[in-house]
């Protein structure tokens, strides 16, 4: 039994070396570039579209609110980086439908790789939006005693969003490879389709979280009734 | 231990080459064909909107040429009417002008026709008279009407007097070519001798004249100078019966048309009077 896909190893040179997580992730990044470029192939601006258009349409219409719902006032910005997260995340878990397929996101590597990709885009996002200076003076607020609580609450959160995930996406498919040892009919379909429902779940929580950290970086937040509003995220459980 | 570092720097990358396939294949097409499709709706209505203007503007000049047609379709109307009316007028007044010219026409017609009667009744009753004047003093007396004519022609010549005597005499005495006695028939020598005489013994002198016919005269003796004239005649007489026939006829017509005719003497006197 393995805890991640990590210590499935197909091929190994030394430090390098190919396992399920890297294979599987190609695969999925594969049937997202694959679909999405069939897809839009034949883009119709006319009323009339497919119903495949269609879906991608209502998908990333669908994400771009959401994030200008986080308060990110130009969403297209941050749509190619948060959108991706999200549909990252979300295949990874649907495609635990296929037998043999062990989901990326249930490795910590992968986890903590994303994790790593939120905890640096968001500084580049916010010095990119307010410069580097303005950047900085949100770690010495309110005061400059809050500094090494907001460094910590950088690192934790980001640790945070990686075993948030992992723990989630892992125990989904443990509990199914457990339940297959007690009970091995009918109960881990239900399982799995838990697993599906929580894989989406992660999967939103996951883009959310990353967006609200932007949004906190990036200060680009929309005019709010009240100006002194606190605007320092509230930390994700 | 469960994180591979490996591993984390190749999800990585290739979370980054995700990134970038997706940004290509995925979110810039989607959102430029959705950019393109929203822009094409916006132009579709507002060429909508425009058209719709465009339709209400020619709504609203059709109704106000509409309006301009009615106006100007009654004022046509009313005008047609009143040059019907005016024509109608027009053409009343013409018939009624007609009609009187008509009737005068008529009346007129009728006046002449009137005349044309009292003339032919005019003519018939001198001849009628004449013949039987004639026939009575044929019956009466030896000598035929002619003499008696002469006669009485004679005899009025010698009671000339006056200033008519006077003017007569002095145009036959001025005169180069003889005198003309006209008589509506030819007058016997013994006659012609006694005009001759009695001319000669009224004017004291040898009076030139020439005798000629003129039956229109119906029985009488005109003695003609230059610019005098001598005349007895029955048809003095026949005046007037001439007279009192028409004022018969007058009486019987209404309205009369005759016009009276020429002036009748109470009795046939020898009058001088300028051509």
């Amino acid at each position: 039994m393995r805890l991640s896909p990590d210590s499935l190893i197909y091929l190994q040179w030394g430090f390098v070396k190919l396992n399920a997580t890297i294979v599987f992730t190609w695969a999925l990044m594969l049937v997202l570039a694959v679909s999405a470029k069939l897809i839009t192939r034949r883009l119709s601006t006319s009323h009339e579209r497919s119903g495949w258009q269609n879906l991608l349409e209502i998908v990333v219409t669908a994400i771009q609110k959401q994030i200008e719902e986080i308060g990110l006032s130009r969403p297209e910005r941050y749509l190619s980086f948060l959108g991706t997260l999200f549909l990252f995340v979300a295949t990874a878990s649907v495609f635990t439908i296929v037998p043999g397929y062990e989901a990326p996101t249930s490795s910590l590597s992968t986890t903590t790789a994303l994790a790593l990709c939120v905890l640096v885009a968001a500084p580049v996002f916010g010095i990119t939006q307010q410069g580097l200076g303005g950047y900085l003076k949100t770690y010495v607020e309110p005061t400059f005693v809050m500094l090494p609580f907001n460094i910590i609450s950088e690192v934790s959160r980001t640790l945070a969003l990686a075993v948030r995930l992992f723990g989630n996406m892992m125990s989904g498919a443990m509990i199914v490879a457990i339940l297959l040892t007690i009970m091995p009919f009918v109960l881990p379909a239900v399982m799995t389709v838990l697993g599906l429902l929580t894989g989406m779940v992660q999967a939103y929580i996951f883009s959310i979280l990353a967006a609200v950290y932007i949004a906190a970086a990036t200060r680009a937040r929309k005019p709010k009734p009240e100006p002194k509003a606190d605007t320092t995220p509230a930390h994700a459980t | 231990m469960l994180i591979d570092w490996f591993t984390v720097g190749a999800q990585v990358l290739n979370f980054a080459l995700l990134v970038f396939l997706m940004r290509r294949f995925l979110y810039k097409p989607i959102l430029a064909a959705i950019a393109a499709r929203e822009k094409k709706i916006a132009a579709e209505l507002a060429d909508a909107d425009a058209q719709k203007a465009e339709a209400g503007k020619e709504r609203d000049d059709l109704r106000q040429k509409n309006e301009s047609f009615d106006q100007e379709r009654a004022a046509l109307m009313s005008e047609a009417r009143d040059e019907a009316k005016a024509e109608r007028q027009r053409l009343l007044a013409e018939a009624r002008k007609a009609a009187e010219a008509l009737s005068a026409k008529r009346q007129e017609t009728l006046a002449n026709e009137a005349t044309q009667l009292n003339g032919a009744l005019v003519r018939k009753t001198q001849a009628e008279v004449f013949a039987i004047a004639r026939k009575t003093l044929t019956d009466l007396a030896t000598v035929s009407l002619e003499e008696r004519v002469g006669e009485v022609f004679t005899r009025r010549l010698r009671e000339l007097k006056g200033e008519a005597k006077e003017r007569l005499g002095a145009s036959l005495k001025s005169q180069s070519s003889p005198a003309i006695v006209r008589s509506a028939f030819e007058l016997p020598p013994e006659q012609r001798a006694a005009i001759q005489q009695a001319l000669n013994e009224t004017f004291s002198s040898e009076v030139r004249i020439r005798f000629e016919a003129a039956p229109d005269l119906v029985s009488g003796i005109e003695l003609s100078t230059e610019g005098q004239k001598l005349a007895w005649s029955i048809a003095d007489y026949l005046s007037t019966l001439e007279k009192a026939v028409a004022q018969l006829l007058k009486d019987s017509h209404k309205p009369p048309a005759a016009k009276p005719k020429p002036e009748p003497t109470e009795e046939p006197i020898a009058e001088a009077k300028r051509p």
